[in-house]
């Protein structure tokens, strides 16, 4: 058994383990999502992800791919996105991120859409994706459907400060009987392609059992910012399970409700406010 | 004005003889001396207590130490020194068995029929602190144990009606013994409708049906040694809680175990018994039989508890002392599902007590001295270990809502010691002790989570970070006893220190609809609670005996009452006896309740006056006995309801009874 024999058995394998290793990586990529929608044009295919392969109203975590038309993976695009609304008499946009590359990934792009309606076969969302490869820019533009939800998760309406706002429930998305963390974006209505993130508000929060007597659950925190342009951030204390509605109410940073009402004996609900059932 | 007369002329009267034996018994016992005992009814020849079918409920509110607090028709739950279920330690043949009802509908009391018991033991305070931790003290239900002079097969079939509720009872005990082998079976079949209270109004959901099966069998390995295996299984159904806005659909328990034990009288260590046990109990309750439910729930709960006890008896020149080591492991659960009468939304679900396990190790010494002809001592101490901790992470996170920083585990020492010096000259006894213990939060006081208490009407909420209870007792008891006449006085006080007790708390709403408000346990500095009672019996004849009895309590701190304390009670009855006929006359009543607590929802209940009388007669017919017992309970069908009686529903009216018991 001479030593160079030795030597090349093992380096054979190591170059097998570490192949190994390279391939297990990839697919790695969209684990955990399901592929909600693919848009293609000439040059592309871009795949669509979601945690539940759907888009739906309220808030919506997406991801995508770009593919060559081999299959291959695009691993330096940048990208943006529009979604819009087509109603029979308008159009317009709703709140959405920027895209940014998923943090330990090669492949996989990511951002937030919060569509405030769900489409239907007359009023309908497209989505436009600009991307830029090695300094040449593609398009694509689809049709996506959008599926409406049974409880409420996201809200627009206007204020007593005559701004229409656009509140959603990013989290919980998996109620707990638990004290929950509790996340929200709030936007403004600028134009109506523009929904600019609002800052230094507080969402109160009161959530209350309509089936048993309306009653509310202890130790919740009111909503607010940790950061400029970021969510809302809370405690949701949920005591069963079962239907909660969450009342809100919108305070401004000086501390004037724009909108909601505080629950009483005889207000049983505020007028703005969001659902949730486990 | 003229109650008190009643009063102070029975005072003068007598109780009745078994209690008189009891205390006869009372320093005869050389183990137990800090025990009282009170002799269960048998379906045998010479048993003296008239109404032997009667419930271990009625049985047990004879005694003086102790009340009960009724919810229903049955399975009451036994207050010691006027302290709840959670102060004290109650044991069969003494396995701890934990309820599975957060209501507290299954007291362990209700797992022993009274045919199959054959004394309730009842130490006051620190001294029932053999098998597990306590303050008001403690009872042991002692079973049936086999007449192996009796070889062969003895049997007995009794059954029973009672006209308050249409109670029929039927059951059998049947007993087989060889030389090394023996075998004892009872059976006991109860099943009432809704009794009646006085003025014949009937009180709804108040029925119950109900079986019990008890069974041993031992084997002798020799005349000193023997191994013993048993069971009980308990099914009641559709159980009526009138005082509750829950029925149970059912309860069941079994409960078994084995034992191993050594008897030499000549050695030192003259007993020495083992026993491994297991229980497990399941309990459902339901409201579907009630009308105008704003939400339909089940909550269904489960206790499940092994456990082991080691127990030395021993004689050593004047000390006559006893070891008990036991733990126990137990795991408590309960549920509550509420059904949303908009049938498209999901049931609403929580965990009412969040699957808790406790795990419970102690180690209890007593010494009784006999220091002279007239002094003895008695000096008991233990040592336990507490710890509990949360399972299910549902249940965890759910009373982190309430407690965020909650760990899930939680280890607590607990100490009890006590000492007691008695002096006998001649017809008096006078004794006098004093003790310390300590004890951990119940599984609803610690984990409790929107526990619904009917009586105050607030949603409780269970406090892990609660300190241990501490208590300090004196105690103090004079006896003189002649022929012809018995008197007891015994005087108890316990000054309680981490009193728990719920305490409305205006941050919370209520989770049940129509609740007052949110209740979470609190410990109060102190409070003191105040025994005094008093028993006497007087022979006129040799054939007719009267006797008596009062009792009085107090509980408070600083000004506040506390709950389910007994005002001024005072009993009397007449009793002739000739040959194997026995009638009796009997009084029973309360003073009216004014020391009530408002802050717990009570009330204050009116004084009453109740007449029972019953007769008994046996006959024999060759070699087999009959024993006819029959009679009036609440003879003049008065409408009334004890300080104990949940949300004051009434007690029984007008109540005729037979019994009969054959026995071949």
């Amino acid at each position: 058994m001479n030593v160079l024999k030795l030597f090349s058995f093992i380096a054979a394998i190591t170059l097998f383990i570490s192949c190994k290793k390279e391939n297990t990586i990839i697919p790695n990529d969209t684990d955990g999502l399901i592929s909600a929608k693919s848009i293609s044009n000439a040059t592309h295919n871009i795949i669509f992800y979601t945690q539940n392969g759907k888009f739906q109203q309220g808030y919506n975590k997406i991801f995508f791919q770009i593919k060559n038309l081999d299959g291959s993976l695009v691993t330096n695009a940048t990208a943006n996105w529009k979604p819009l609304m087509h109603m029979t008499s308008m159009q317009h946009a709703c709140p959405y991120s920027s895209v940014s590359k998923s943090a330990n990934s090669n492949s996989l792009y990511e951002g937030f859409i919060v569509f405030q309606m769900a489409g239907n076969s007359t009023e309908y969302w497209d989505l436009t994706i600009e991307y830029t490869i090695d300094n040449t820019t593609y398009t694509a533009t689809e049709r996506i459907d959008v599926e409406a939800v049974t409880k409420k998760n996201v809200l627009s309406f206007k204020g007593s400060d005559n701004v229409s706002y656009v509140l959603a429930m990013v989290a919980p998305s998996n109620p707990k009987v638990a004290t929950n963390d509790m996340e929200a974006m709030l936007f403004k209505k600028e134009t109506m392609m523009s929904y600019p993130v609002v800052n230094n508000y507080t969402i109160k929060i009161d959530p209350r059992m309509t089936s048993m007597g309306n009653h509310g659950s202890p130790n919740n925190v009111d909503l607010k910012q940790t950061s400029l342009n970021g969510s809302y951030f809370g405690k949701l204390s949920l005591t069963m399970t079962g239907y909660w509605k969450i009342n809100l109410q919108l305070e401004n940073e000086s501390g004037t409700i724009l909108k909601g009402e505080p629950v009483t004996a005889t207000q049983e609900s505020s007028s703005i406010f969001f659902e949730i059932e486990f | 004005m003229n109650k008190l007369s009643v009063v102070i002329s029975l005072l003068i009267l007598l109780f009745h003889q078994s209690n008189a034996q009891q205390q006869a018994s009372y320093f005869t016992d050389s183990t137990h001396q800090l025990a009282e005992v009170v002799v269960a009814v048998q379906q045998k020849a010479t048993n003296k207590k008239i109404k032997v079918l009667s419930s271990l409920d009625n049985y047990l509110e004879n005694n003086n130490a102790i009340n009960m607090v009724k919810r229903g028709a049955y399975a009451w739950e036994a207050l010691i020194n006027g302290m709840a279920s959670e102060r004290s330690v109650i044991t069969i043949d003494g396995m701890r068995i934990y309820s599975a009802c957060t209501d507290k509908m299954d007291p362990v009391t209700s797992y022993v029929e009274i045919t199959n018991l054959s004394k309730a033991v009842i130490h006051s305070g620190q001294a029932g602190g053999a098998n597990g931790s306590t303050i008001g003290g403690g009872i042991d239900l002692i079973r049936t144990k086999i007449d192996t002079n009796k070889l062969g097969v003895n049997a007995s079939i009794f059954t029973g009606f009672e006209s308050t509720n249409q109670q029929k009872i039927i059951g059998t005990s049947m007993q087989y013994a060889e030389k090394k082998f023996y075998t004892l079976l009872d059976f006991t079949y109860r099943n009432a409708q809704n009794y009646k209270a006085g003025n014949n109004i009937e009180i709804p959901f108040s029925q119950f049906t109900k079986y019990n099966l008890s069974a041993t069998a031992g084997w002798k390995i020799n005349h000193q040694k023997q191994i013993i295996a048993s069971v009980i299984y308990d099914d009641a159904r559709n159980v009526g809680y009138p005082a509750l806005p829950m029925d149970v659909a059912f309860a069941k328990a079994f409960i078994g175990s084995v034992q191993y034990e050594y008897h030499n009288s000549k050695s030192t260590l003259y007993h020495w018994e083992t026993k491994l046990y297991f229980n497990s109990v399941t309990h459902l309750m339901d409201d579907t039989k009630r009308p105008n439910v704003p939400v339909h729930m089940d909550m269904p709960g489960w206790a499940n508890t092994a456990g082991f006890y080691s127990k030395l008896e021993g004689k050593m020149n004047n000390h006559n002392f006893l070891i008990n080591l036991n733990a126990h492991y137990n795991t408590s659960l309960a549920e509550m599902t509420m059904y949303s009468k908009n049938s498209n939304e999901k049931d609403m679900f929580m965990l009412t007590w969040p699957g808790v396990h406790t795990l419970f190790g102690k180690l209890f010494v007593e010494d009784k001295i006999d220091l002279n002809k007239n002094w003895s001592a008695n000096i008991s101490a233990g040592l336990s270990i507490n710890n509990n901790t949360i399972k299910n992470e549902l249940g965890l996170t759910s009373l982190q809502i309430f407690y965020p920083n909650l760990l899930a585990s939680k280890t607590r020492l607990l100490k009890n010691i006590a000492g007691k010096i008695n002096y006998r000259k001649n017809q008096w006894q006078q004794s006098f002790g004093v003790g310390f213990g300590e004890r951990a939060p119940s599984i609803s006081e610690g984990y409790g989570f929107y526990l619904f208490n009917s009586f105050d009407k607030y949603d409780y909420i269970g406090n892990p970070t609660m300190k241990n209870e501490k208590s300090l007792e004196i105690n103090s008891s004079t006896s003189y006893n002649t022929k012809k006449v018995s008197i007891h006085f015994q005087v108890d006080y316990f000054r309680i220190f981490n009193y728990i007790i719920g305490m409305p708390n205006n941050n919370f709403i209520p989770m049940t609809i129509g609740a007052n408000g949110v209740k979470v346990y609190q410990q109060l500095p102190y409070v003191n609670i105040f025994n005094l009672s008093f028993s006497s019996t007087y022979r006129i004849t040799n054939s007719l005996q009267i006797a008596g009895k009062m009792v009085y309590r107090k509980g408070n701190y600083q000004s506040l009452n506390l709950p389910q304390i007994q005002p001024i009670s005072y009993g009397s009855t007449i009793r002739y006896q000739h040959k194997n006929f026995i009638a009796e006359c009997a009084v029973e009543g309360a003073l009216k309740h004014t020391n009530f607590s408002p802050t717990f929802g009570e009330t204050g209940t009116d004084d009453y006056t109740i007449l029972n009388l019953s007769a008994s007669k046996q006959i024999k017919i060759f070699n087999q006995t009959v024993q006819i017992k029959t009679g009036f309970e609440n003879l003049f069908d008065r409408y009334y309801s004890t300080f104990a009686d949940w949300n004051k529903i009434p007690r029984n009216g007008r109540n005729f009874f037979i019994n009969v018991v054959y026995n071949f």
